[in-house]
């Protein structure tokens, strides 16, 4: 098994999800982060004060995936979240030592499997 | 001070004008509160600004095209840069005030056109927009109208703007959400309201605001203010229950969306009948005017224009609604001008449909003629990775809810 984290420009997380929905990948989270990933600056300015936002709202996906979903659900983050400019994001893919699923107790494979799919 | 000036209706314009100024803010918020997060701003400012942009037009040669006396379709440029226009009685209160008073009418039209084309105009071609529209949409047909002009001299009855204010308001709007075209998400991705308290706050000062604009236009503090007044209560006061029971059959749900949009529609729909019919009527009109907005809405979101906040179904069906209804339930007893077709003279109603058509012809031609030529001279639109990205920070360099963290000050606002 592995996780794969993704961090992604906020506009776009619509695209991913859809585009991982299609995909058929069915369990993950998301939480709102901020970072800083060599973007273009951007300056704001509050009556006299001008500031240089170092660090931009992304959007963090965690998805904990068998082995041989790794490919597809890169591949869609990938499609749903490029912009081609500076700033689109990373995404990392981690091993996994053990997941549980809480409910049944499940371990591992049949955990990260969604509902009503035979773990094949 | 002058013998024909009265102290009562001088006071009452005053306020009437704050109030009036007052629901272009307002408006603001009604907006503001719909569109999404990163729009907020930018929302908020195409209202803000039409106070400034659309106000010095209205100095320098709006008030002079609406309220001159040069012909029945222009009027002239006698009060251009306010040339003559000092404390002399027009009417029973200051000319001075009168121009006031009609500027924040002029504010407010062009204000309202904002709601079709949020989230995806340039700022700058927007500015350069509402101002020439108030020049050449707004002034001319507020002349026909109340200015001496021909619809006025028709008998066309708008107590306070149902045609010059909502429907045209309505028809601009409809011909700007088409040529600026839909936003890129639209019919593609949930566009959800970032506060729908906003929105309620917006609908609230303007049903405030709107006692101005509709009690207001009686220009005195008599009779025919105190009716306008009171249909300004019930009538939305109507039009919220009849919104609220549809919500309630429809979906089993009433929505505070929907509460703050009955309210407008009903404040729209009494506007051109305010002092012409009488409280019971008004209370008539305003349950009547919720079903064709109410339906319009829910159709036009089905659609592929994208009049991101619904101005044709709130302002130009609720302003159709009452402009006709107007031309059926006036009454001399009431208003000792006018009768309509519950008492007897159907030719009102048709007079009332001329000065809808004439106004949404108009409207319609001369926006779509400034859209153009603005297109032609420059990008009306934000491109795709602006609008992205969100408006507030790439229109105004601002952001409605920073945080502040990672912010590093610039001193002397220069980049290092």
């Amino acid at each position: 098994m592995k996780l794969v984290v993704a961090i992604i420009r906020p506009e776009r997380l619509n695209n991913v999800l859809e585009a991982l929905f299609r995909a058929k990948v069915a369990g993950l989270t998301i939480s709102r982060v901020q970072g800083h990933g060599g973007e273009i600056e951007r300056v704001e300015t509050y009556r006299g004060t001008t500031v240089k936002m170092e660090l931009t709202d992304k959007v963090r996906l965690e998805i904990g995936v068998s082995d041989h979903f790794v490919e597809p659900t890169v591949k869609a983050i990938m499609q749903g979240a490029r912009t081609g400019d500076v700033g689109d994001g990373k995404i990392f893919v981690v091993p996994v030592e053990h997941v549980y699923r809480i409910r049944t107790g499940e371990l591992d494979r049949a955990a990260v499997t969604p509902v009503g799919v035979p773990p094949d | 001070m002058p013998p024909n000036i009265s102290p009562a209706d001088t006071a009452w314009l005053l306020i009437a004008t704050a109030l009036v100024l007052m629901m272009t803010p307002a408006l603001g918020f009604f907006y503001g509160g719909m569109v999404r997060a990163k729009n907020a701003l930018n929302t908020l400012m195409m209202s803000f600004s039409a106070l400034g942009f659309v106000g010095l037009a209205w100095a320098f040669f709006g008030y002079s095209i609406a309220f001159g006396h040069s012909n029945q379709w222009w009027g002239g440029g006698e009060y251009f840069f306010l040339r003559g226009v000092g404390l002399d009685a027009n009417g029973t209160i200051p000319h001075v005030l009168y121009f006031a008073y009609q500027g924040t009418f002029a504010i407010i039209t062009a204000a309202l056109i904002s709601g079709a084309i949020v989230e995806r105009m340039r700022f700058g071609p927007y500015l350069a927009f509402i101002t020439l529209w108030s020049l050449v949409v707004y002034a001319p047909i507020a002349h026909w109208v109340w200015g001496g002009g021909w619809i006025g001299k028709l008998g066309a009855l708008d107590f306070a703007g149902g045609t010059v204010v909502h429907v045209n308001a309505a028809a601009a709007a409809l011909v700007c959400a088409v040529v600026v075209g839909a936003r890129k998400d639209y019919a593609r991705q949930a566009i959800l309201p970032q506060n729908v308290p906003f929105t309620l706050l917006g609908a609230g000062l303007l049903w405030l605001g709107w006692f101005g604009f509709n009690a207001g236009s009686a220009l005195g503090a008599n009779r025919s203010a105190a009716l306008a007044f009171t249909n300004t209560m019930f009538a939305p006061i109507a039009t919220l229950v009849v919104w609220t029971l549809l919500d309630l059959f429809r979906s089993g749900k009433a929505t505070a969306v929907g509460a703050a949009t009955g309210i407008v529609v009903g404040l729209v729909a009494i506007t051109p009948a305010a002092g012409f019919i009488s409280p019971m009527s008004a209370i008539f009109l305003g349950a009547f005017a919720a079903f064709p907005s109410y339906f319009t809405l829910l159709y036009r979101a089905r659609t592929r224009l994208d009049d991101s906040l619904d101005v044709v179904a709130a302002h130009g069906v609720g302003g159709i609604v009452g402009a006709l209804l107007t031309g059926v339930l006036a009454q001399k007893s009431w208003n000792g001008t006018a009768d309509g077709v519950i008492a007897g003279n159907w030719s009102q109603l048709g007079i009332q449909a001329i000065a809808i058509v004439a106004t949404i012809v108009y409207s319609g031609a001369a926006t779509l003629l400034i859209v153009k030529v603005l297109s032609a001279v420059t990008t009306i639109r934000t491109q795709a990775r602006e609008e992205g990205l969100g408006l507030d920070f790439t229109q105004h360099g601002e952001e409605a809810y920073s945080r502040g963290e990672g912010a590093i000050l610039l001193l002397d606002g220069r980049n290092e």
